[in-house]
């Protein structure tokens, strides 16, 4: 019973995620590399969807973190790892240079997957790969 | 600068608090971070693609614009490039990259700042500088 509640649950919180995106348009590649375009026609957009996800997590996570437990399962599943090391920092580069170059970040190119284009399929294709070859290859 | 009507900003806002809900229901109930690399990319790990509750995430954020483009009656986005090389280099370094730093704009820019990790900080400065310098070359080459 609470393995169906948690999943119900989860599936709620997945189809909340996959709302905002497609209400804020952040599953349209022009308006995020309109917001990377800094230099150029630069679209806001993006700063308001972060702050409006923010304001939440930023009053609502510490509360929830003063808890032992979540409400299903014994324990919080963190991040336990600080350190600031160079994996962090070139894979977020990495990163950053992908999103630019085809305005998906892996979210809204899951979330794109609807509107059936072949174009997004090649994309998470190649991201599932990417990700493969990384475990692989780094320890 | 793009000037935004109201209704963009309007719905930039709300859709951000949806997200933000989304990651408090997660963290709340289950105890996890919703951040959609990690839930994607545990997927590829045999020991853990038969925990159900990753698919489940995964189906309700396909289904959710589905139901925004349905019941909202918004317009569906243009496709991305379709330049297929750009497309497959973009992929890969995004899923490299995303799993050697592990996280993105969600699991880091949501999550991660909102429980003030350094490690989410850097890594979402660090992904949006090079998102900036990304674009910029792009123009540069005319592909944009």
């Amino acid at each position: 019973m609470t393995k169906l509640a948690e999943y119900l649950i989860v599936l709620l919180a997945g189809l909340l995620f996959g709302i905002g995106l497609a209400l804020s348009g952040m599953n349209d590649t022009k308006i995020v590399q309109g917001f990377l375009d800094i230099f150029g026609l630069w679209d806001s957009r993006l700063i308001f969807v972060m702050l409006g996800a923010l304001i939440v997590t930023i009053v609502v996570f510490p509360l929830i973190l003063k808890r032992k437990q979540p409400l299903f399962g014994s324990s919080f599943h963190l991040p336990t790892f600080i350190k600031i090391d160079r994996k962090l920092v070139i894979g977020s580069a990495m990163f950053g240079i992908g999103w630019g170059l085809v305005g998906y970040c892996p979210g809204p190119a899951i979330a794109s997957i609807s509107y059936g284009y072949w174009q997004t399929m090649v994309f998470i294709v190649s991201m599932l790969a990417g990700a493969f070859i990384c475990s692989k290859t780094t320890d | 600068m793009v000037e935004l009507t109201f209704t963009d900003f309007t719905l930039a806002i709300i859709g951000g608090c949806f997200i933000g809900v989304s990651a408090v229901l997660m963290l709340l109930f289950v105890g996890r971070i919703a951040g959609i690399c990690g839930i994607t990319f545990s997927l590829l790990d045999s020991n853990q693609v038969k925990k159900p509750w990753r698919w489940i995430f995964l189906l309700g954020l396909i289904l959710g614009p589905m139901l925004v483009h349905h019941v909202y009656n918004l317009p569906i986005p243009e496709a991305p490039t379709d330049n297929l090389p750009l497309l497959i280099i973009a992929g890969l370094i995004t899923g490299f990259g995303t799993k050697l730093g592990n996280g993105c704009t969600s699991g880091h820019g949501v999550c991660g700042i909102a429980r003030f990790s350094t490690r989410s900080i850097v890594a979402t400065i660090t992904f949006m500088i090079f998102g900036f310098i990304s674009v910029f070359l792009l123009k540069q080459v005319g592909g944009f």
